[in-house]
């Protein structure tokens, strides 16, 4: 394989990371808090389809990239009036979510498919820095959103172990109780968790129609979502072991074609299968890991809070 | 009270399920020159410019050429109880022709056209018919193919092509061999290298693998997919794009050579006519660029003349029959024989082609 093949399988990964990182931060923060939200397939949908939109109109993609981020937030709410204010069943609302996301935006966007895009976030030019061998073209190259995520995730660890709001905010998934007693809001912290997570759903939507594949068609999301899922499992709940893993499974989604130009003969079929193959390999080393210490997932994720009961 | 909350969310789910699968109906029509009414039942969007979109102009152009009256249903996914719910509900409203655009409904549609003999039954892409109302129509699609790789090997100038394809069976394997007869045709030393996404739709990875072999050294990509990711690849690595299905060039303005694509309005004026006369005979058609199933898009402008002219002259020999891109002598990929010279491959070996042609870089899985 050439040094450009390398170079371009690394900057892949990176940019592929960075679409699962934005989700898996958001579902992470929301799952901190206690709330499980299986709707992130369809918040990016969301995303993806009104930040193409927002682009088609008004040709601002850092516009477009902005609406993408509140119909997400506001369309995570949908979740959050549901699991939080009413204490319904997490799971099946969230699924409930990624259907109706995949439904809506197929049939919001509906003229805007087939169309060519609006306005595109260009990748950012770092002057001289893009020109470093390997570190340029991998680090320095990419799209705004890449660094986006990147500052997400200082942000996301910063708020949730240094400050008192991210005290609170691990609280409420962890002992709601507790934290209700200390005199936190445990709707308003969930509430806000779930917003932010649909925010980062829909920023990772956009991504894909403003910057990777910038055009929208009905699954265009094409499962990124549930990847997104396991990969807050994979990470163990952890901004930073999260970064990883999605530098990892971003890597596998550019190798998964790339291994061919390689000219290593292994079949597309199984090549596919890997990414996926990989989650199942992290649930069951994480189930036996839980039986000998504590868990790392937060202890009353998926658990509705209602202040009259314990 | 949870169990309101479930109904809630149960009922977001069903709104959310109708959303996808939006319908859309045809205009009617006074109904002087036919009676007929024939429904489509596409698998994706007419708005993909690919394979609906050209299913979709068909309709459209025949319902004006026949008079008939047409409606569509779109985005019906194979393998469910989908397509037949949709097609018993034309067929309650008095539809006689159905005709379904993708592989996965074949079954389907045969269960159909034992239980209703009166209605025309056909579809696309599939092998199966039963010899009175239920038959199959494809594309000679490798004619075009190989008029494309014509193109792209008088585009090339590292002798690298990528081609970017779906699944390893044997419509799109003769796609690959054709083009790359075309190609090498022209640059008789060009490869075709080819790199499986094993998806027909997920443009995140179609646009990263025409990446990938733009970085192992590729200037122009070709493509057996659904979406146009790859061509804005290869519009921003500033290479060349052979796109497929439909003229893409709106897409990738300055990456766009030409495309391979389908026509559907002469077949599906022929089956409704077939229908209304009581002609339909269920069999299986294999219409060609002399059809005018298939047809090669205008080739862009910047492309020599010397070539276009290569290309009309091929075209030309291709329909009157005196050239057959599958003509030998042929090598396989391992440099055996596969057509002898002076021999042609056959219909039947045609449809079941699983090796790959001399000059093609990668593995059929």
């Amino acid at each position: 394989m050439s040094e450009a093949s390398m170079i371009g399988l690394l900057t892949a990964a990176v940019s592929f990371g960075a679409l699962l990182y934005l989700a898996a931060l958001g579902e992470l923060i929301s799952e901190k808090a206690g709330i499980l939200n299986l709707g992130v397939e369809g918040m990016m949908a969301m995303g993806a389809v009104t930040g193409f939109m927002v682009a088609l109109e008004t040709e601002n993609a850092w516009l477009a990239l902005i609406v993408a981020m509140l119909v997400g937030a506001l369309f995570a709410l949908i979740h959050g009036l549901f699991t939080v204010v009413l204490g319904a069943e997490q799971v099946v609302s969230g699924l409930s979510l990624t259907i109706l996301g995949l439904g809506l935006a197929a049939f919001v966007g509906k003229n805007a498919v087939g169309r060519p895009p609006g306005a595109v976030l260009a990748p950012v030019d770092w002057g001289g820095l893009s020109d470093i061998p390997w570190v340029g073209p991998i680090l320095f190259s990419q799209s705004p959103i890449v660094y986006f995520a990147i500052f997400c995730g200082v942000v996301t660890s910063f708020v949730l172990t240094r400050t008192s709001t991210g005290l609170a905010l691990r609280g409420a998934g962890e002992s709601a109780s507790t934290v209700d007693a200390s005199g936190h809001s445990v709707v308003q912290l969930r509430l806000g968790a779930v917003a932010m997570g649909g925010a980062l759903a829909g920023a990772a939507g956009a991504y894909l129609t403003l910057c990777l594949t910038p055009q929208w068609t009905e699954g265009v999301t094409a499962g990124r979502g549930w990847i997104a899922v396991a990969l807050v499992i994979f990470g163990a709940w952890r901004p930073g072991r999260c970064a990883i893993g999605a530098l990892l499974f971003g890597g596998l989604l550019a190798l998964k074609t790339r291994l061919q130009t390689f000219g290593v003969d292994l079949s597309p079929i199984l090549l596919s299968m890997i990414p996926y193959v990989l989650t199942i390999g992290v649930l069951i080393v994480i189930s036996i890991r839980a039986r000998n210490r504590p868990s790392s997932s937060p202890a009353a994720l998926g658990q509705a809070y209602r202040r009259e009961e314990r | 009270m949870f169990k309101k909350w479930k109904l809630g969310v149960a009922l977001f789910a069903i709104v959310g399920m109708l959303a996808a699968f939006g319908t859309g109906c045809g205009d009617d029509d006074d109904g002087g020159s036919s009676d007929v009414k024939a429904a489509f039942i596409y698998v994706g969007p007419p708005g993909d410019a690919g394979w609906t979109w050209a299913h979709d102009q068909g309709r459209s152009c025949a319902e004006e050429a026949t008079g008939a009256t047409t409606s569509y249903v779109e985005s019906v996914p194979e393998g469910t109880a989908d397509f037949a719910n949709y097609a018993r509900d034309f067929i309650d409203q008095g539809y006689g022709v159905i005709i379904g655009t993708s592989f996965g409904y074949m079954d389907d549609m045969l269960a159909l056209a034992d239980e209703y003999p009166d209605v025309v039954f056909d579809h696309v892409s599939g092998y199966k018919n039963n010899e009175s109302n239920f038959g199959n129509t494809f594309g000679r699609m490798y004619e075009p193919r190989y008029l494309s790789g014509i193109v792209a090997g008088s585009a090339t100038s590292s002798g690298k092509i990528g081609y970017v394809a779906a699944f390893p069976i044997p419509e799109v394997i003769r796609g690959i061999n054709a083009f790359t007869l075309g190609v090498r045709s022209v640059a008789p030393e060009a490869t075709v290298e080819v790199v499986w996404t094993s998806t027909w739709f997920d443009p995140a990875v179609e646009g990263d693998s025409a990446q990938a072999l733009i970085d192992a050294g590729a200037d122009v990509i070709a493509m057996h997919q659904d979406s146009t990711a790859a061509g804005e690849r290869a519009e921003a690595a500033g290479v060349r794009w052979v796109s497929y299905n439909s003229d893409m060039s709106a897409f990738a303005p300055n990456a766009f050579l030409t495309a391979p694509v389908w026509d559907w309005c002469n077949r599906y004026t022929e089956i409704i006519n077939q229908a209304a006369a009581g002609t339909y005979a269920g069999a299986s058609w294999w219409g060609s660029m002399a059809d005018g199933v298939v047809d090669l898009a205008p080739i862009a402008d910047d492309v020599s003349g010397d070539i276009k002219d290569l290309v009309a002259e091929k075209k030309q020999a291709i329909e009157d029959g005196s050239f057959h891109p599958f003509s030998g002598p042929i090598n396989a990929q391992d440099g055996s024989v596969l057509v002898a010279a002076g021999e042609t491959m056959g219909d039947g070996d045609m449809l079941g082609m699983t090796t790959f042609v001399e000059g093609v870089i990668g593995s059929t899985g």
